[in-house]
């Protein structure tokens, strides 16, 4: 049985970026993620946004970290090499009726010590988003725009790259206080630690009701999104939002420029019962437009790529307003069993803020000594198609599989998902080599790559074409070699 | 400047380059040489010459052209034997990134960056499938979803088998064929789904590979969902009425692990649209003229990147017209295009290619038709002036329609456009 200090439960931007803080101490830690691959929940299925914090009450946690978080964004992603631009964000009104709400949020957000926030008038809007069409507008500077996964992943594995193991399609079954340690379970074997770290996101309650009877409900409330082609990339600027929607304690419908270029249409919002229940439906789809278009008249009908949905972790019901402060806490029956709980929209702001305030609980339980070998940089991700001429001669010469471009859409090279497939988390599926180096994740939706990722896999790690799977543990993509074949 | 061996872009000059190495490029490329061209290049992405040829190991290739029937590999080992025989400079491996309003081209492979500079360019780039997002199919995403052509891949290039139980949407032709090639390798084919009333594939191919095999085909329905959190599991398929809209209560569940998609094909634009040639909204292809001149002068289209085949024959011999125009490009100066008629569908009609008509004189037309008919008839009106009435048998979709004719100096000093028309008798 392994021995650890510290157990992480689950492999989100919440897991991830707790490892990453506590790998800077002399620790013995574990992560476990039930997925193939970190960032496989909540944390890949949002809108991407860094927020401002001009949505949360002042003085709730989720103000607090939100604006704490965002502060520690650029320097983070200086430090990690993830991709963040801050593009800023327009709230509009659409009618005289919704100026109001704008004017409340604008003094929310100036409570909770947001700056630059401005109102503008319709004209001035549409001189910066000629597409847009609205009344009067709140502009949020301090609002930027990341890659979620990309996030997520260069904080596992920076924390990898400091000696924190993680456990892929590693689940925890079940947890037991014994003596001064725990007795976690799991489906690849029994481990202890002394610290236990709830961050199962949509399983917080499943986890909680393994050691103690939970004293909360779980709401789930699904979010689907429609991914544009990059051709209409130049229909926005900087986020358009419209008013929240109060009554669902959501932020409704919103358009939003992607790092890469795309644009996303969401989310939507809609209670379910199964958090495994990730679909898109017809219907969501068609208002997703229809309301899109209420922003962007000009909208293409015909420019979706792809489309996804991410599920919210809310601790309130729809009847109370859908509204509830984060739960960030020690179990009072369990000491050393930390619990975050409801950690939704703004959860990906606020997690480097969140893991801060962590490593603050821990160190009321075990001792925390630096360590002087953190690194706290990992390169950040060359990208074949973003690099100077010079560059690339560069890179092909030394390796001449920088010259080989396996995703057309992308123009991803070859090198690029070989180092992709050597991460240092051992993570090896097709949206493993997606999330790191985006083969696949344009407009052919993978047509052409997969076959070349597939070859890949084979010629350079030896991976059996059966043991190939698209992102989770029972997503085979084939079921062997054809009856022609006699290779094997 | 001293710059260290090896670590420059490589610089090229070409009389005609020639973007992708499918039957389009290689037809285009031997005749751009036979016409007189001296310096050809061809460029291709792939380790090897023949587009998507290679993984179509059914017969049925070059019938029109040659009279015997060929499999794809065959048919493209023909015209790559013909390329290495003309001494046309093949670059593989080698993706195009881009290239500019002089032409000049950007492509890499391993041995680094190149800048091919080129008195005539012929774009033959092929298409890409449509996927799942392009038609909007709501529900999981599960692996086990795969395009026809790539699956098509997997067994044919790589001896790889993507699915045991399988439904396919779209019975075109690759959808078709792929339903014969999964039975074959003992797969269970459940069933083509069509959502118009009839196959959309060439009639010949719904014998050949659904009845003889027993495979059924399911036309006016349409796949509305996809279930499966991890593999496809399975698609609720659901009856269409006359406006293509679901016939709710008609939804019906089919067990399968494997879903394909043989949605139709897109031409491959990408290297068109950044350099600002003019793209048809109908064929996704580039406006051309006559001589499959782009509205970029001196870039010239051909093959599927132009407008979706039916068959290679064809198609081969569009290309080779349009090599013989860009090498010609190179030696005859240009007319005044100060005069040019567009031609544009009318009734019945879907798209014409080409699009403009730049000089008098002889031209053939290519087109659609917008729905099955049985005898009809085609005009082609220069404002109410007929200049073409032809009968024809029937017209299908899934045949591509071709017509000779004559245009003179008049029409076009007087007419700026020309319809083509398909009505009845
Ligand atoms: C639609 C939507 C849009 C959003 N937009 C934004 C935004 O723009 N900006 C922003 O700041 N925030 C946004 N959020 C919120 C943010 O995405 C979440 O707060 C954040 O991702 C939560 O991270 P997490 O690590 O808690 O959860 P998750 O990412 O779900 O991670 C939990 C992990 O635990 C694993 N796990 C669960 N149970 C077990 C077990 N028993 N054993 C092992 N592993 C287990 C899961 O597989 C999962 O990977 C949005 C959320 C949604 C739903
Ligand atoms: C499944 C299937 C079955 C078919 N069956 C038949 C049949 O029975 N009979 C028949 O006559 N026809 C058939 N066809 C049609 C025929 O195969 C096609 O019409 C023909 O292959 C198209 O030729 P092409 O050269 O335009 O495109 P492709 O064959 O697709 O070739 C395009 C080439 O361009 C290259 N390329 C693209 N972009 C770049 C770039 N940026 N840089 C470098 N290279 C690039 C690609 O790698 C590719 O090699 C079938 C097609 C399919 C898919």
């Amino acid at each position: 049985m392994k021995n650890f200090q510290v157990a992480i439960i689950g492999g989100g931007v919440i897991g991830s970026a707790i490892a990453r803080e506590l790998s800077k101490y002399k620790l013995n830690i574990a992560v476990f993620e039930m997925g193939s691959d970190v960032a496989s929940g909540t944390s890949k299925a949002n809108s991407g946004v860094v927020h401002s914090g001009i949505n949360s009450p002042h003085s709730s946690l989720k103000a607090r970290f939100c604006v704490e978080g965002n502060k520690m964004f650029q320097s983070l992603a200086d430090e990690l090499g993830f991709p963040l631009q801050w593009v800023g964000k327009y709230i509009i009104a659409k009618n005289e009726g919704e100026i109001n709400e704008l004017e409340h949020l604008k003094k929310t957000g100036m409570d909770n010590s947001v700056s630059g926030l401005e109102m503008k008038g319709g004209s001035e809007v549409k001189k910066k988003e000629p597409n847009v069409s609205c009344v009067k507008a709140l502009w949020v500077p301090t609002a930027g725009i990341t890659l979620p996964y990309e996030f997520t992943i260069a904080l596992a594995e920076n924390a990898a790259e400091n000696n924190v193991r993680f456990f892929l399609e590693t689940k925890v079954t079940g947890l037991k206080k014994q003596q001064n340690h725990f007795l976690i379970k799991t489906n690849n074997g029994d481990f202890q630690a002394e610290v236990v770290v709830n961050a199962a996101g949509l399983n917080c309650r499943e986890v909680v009701s393994m050691v103690e009877e939970p004293d909360f409900q779980v709401y789930l409330c699904r979010g689907e999104y429609l991914v544009l082609d990059k051709n209409y990339s130049s229909l926005i600027n900087s986020m358009i939002y419209p008013v929240p929607v109060k009554e669902l304690g959501v932020l409704g419908v919103h358009i939003t420029p992607t790092i890469e270029g795309n644009i996303l249409l969401g989310p939507s919002a809609e209670f379910i019962d199964d958090p495994y229940d990730k679909r898109t439906t017809k219907e969501t789809m068609n208002n997703l437009i229809q309301e899109a278009k209420e922003i962007i008249p000009s909208l293409p009908d015909k420019a979706v790529i792809n489309a996804y949905s991410g599920i919210r972790c809310k601790l309130a019901l729809p009847e109370s307003g859908g509204w509830a402060d984060y739960r960030i806490e020690e179990s009072k029956n369990m000491p050393g069993f930390i619990n975050l709980l409801g950690v939704e929209s703004p959860g990906l702001t606020a997690a480097p803020a969140i893991a801060k305030e962590i490593i603050k609980m821990i160190s009321r339980l075990i001792e925390l000594k630096e360590k002087n070998s953190f690194k706290s940089r990992i390169h950040g991700r060359k990208r074949f198609s973003e690099l100077s001429t010079e560059e690339q001669l560069n890179l092909i010469k030394e390796d001449e599989r920088w010259g080989r471009i396996v995703c057309r859409c992308e123009h991803v090279t070859e090198a690029e998902v070989i180092e992709a497939l050597s991460n240092p988390i051992g993570a090896k599926t097709i949206s493993s080599v997606k999330y790191r180096c985006r083969a696949g994740m344009g407009r052919c939706q993978g047509g052409f790559c997969t076959q070349h990722i597939v070859r890949i896999m084979g010629e350079y790690f030896n991976m059996d074409v059966t043991d190939i799977k698209l992102k989770s543990p029972n997503s085979n993509l084939f079921y062997g070699r054809t009856r022609g074949d006699q290779s094997d | 400047m001293v710059e260290p061996e090896g670590i420059k872009v490589i610089d090229h000059s070409a009389d005609v380059v020639v973007i992708g190495g499918g039957p389009a490029g290689l037809a285009a490329a031997i005749s751009a040489k036979e016409s007189g061209a001296e310096h050809v290049v061809l460029l291709d992405r792939n380790s090897w010459l023949g587009g998507i040829l290679p993984q179509c190991i059914h017969d049925g290739f070059g019938v029109e052209e040659t009279g015997t029937s060929m499999t794809g590999p065959e048919y493209a080992e023909k015209y790559i034997e013909m390329a290495e025989k003309q001494d046309i400079d093949i670059m593989k491996e080698t993706m195009v990134l881009q290239f500019d309003k002089r032409r000049e081209i950007t492509a890499v492979n391993k041995n680094g960056l190149h800048k091919i500079k080129a008195s005539a360019i012929v774009l033959a780039m092929g298409c890409r499938e449509k996927t799942r997002w392009n038609v909007m199919i709501p529900g999981d995403r599960p692996s086990g979803i795969y395009t026809a052509g790539v699956a098509q891949a997997f067994i044919n290039l790589y001896n790889i088998m993507p699915g045991k139980n399988v439904i396919i949407l779209g019975s075109g032709d690759v959808g078709l064929i792929m339903a014969r090639r999964l039975k074959f390798e003992g797969a269970n084919v459940l069933g083509v789904v069509e959502i118009l009333p009839y196959a959309s594939g060439l009639p010949r191919n719904v014998v050949q590979c659904l009845e003889d095999y027993d495979i059924p085909l399911f036309l006016n329905h349409t796949v509305t969902c996809i279930n499966g959190k991890e593999r496809v599991e399975q698609v609720i398929i659901a009856q269409v009425d006359k406006k293509m809209n679901v016939i709710s209560g008609t939804e019906k569940k089919i067990e399968c692990d494997t879903f394909l998609l043989s949605l139709g094909l897109i031409p491959e634009n990408e290297l068109a649209n950044n350099v600002g040639i003019e793209i048809d909204s109908i064929t996704g292809g580039p406006t051309v003229n006559q001589y499959f001149e782009t509205t970029l002068s001196g870039v010239f289209a051909c093959g599927n990147c132009l407008q979706v085949y039916d068959t290679v024959d064809v198609l081969a011999t569009d290309a080779k017209n349009a090599g013989k125009s860009a090498a010609k490009n190179l030696t005859i100066q240009k007319k005044d295009k100060k005069i040019i008629t567009k031609v544009a569908p009318g009734r019945g009609v879907r798209y014409v290619v080409p699009q403009i008509i730049s000089e008098p004189g002889k031209v053939h037309l290519t087109l659609r038709a917008e729905k099955p008919r049985e005898s009809s008839v085609l005009h082609v009106i220069a404002d109410d002036k007929e200049l073409l009435k032809k009968r024809l048998l029937w017209a299908n979709p899934a045949n591509m329609i071709g017509v000779d004719i004559d245009i003179p100096l008049e029409v076009m000093t007087t007419t700026q456009n020309l319809e083509v028309m398909l009505g009845d008798c």
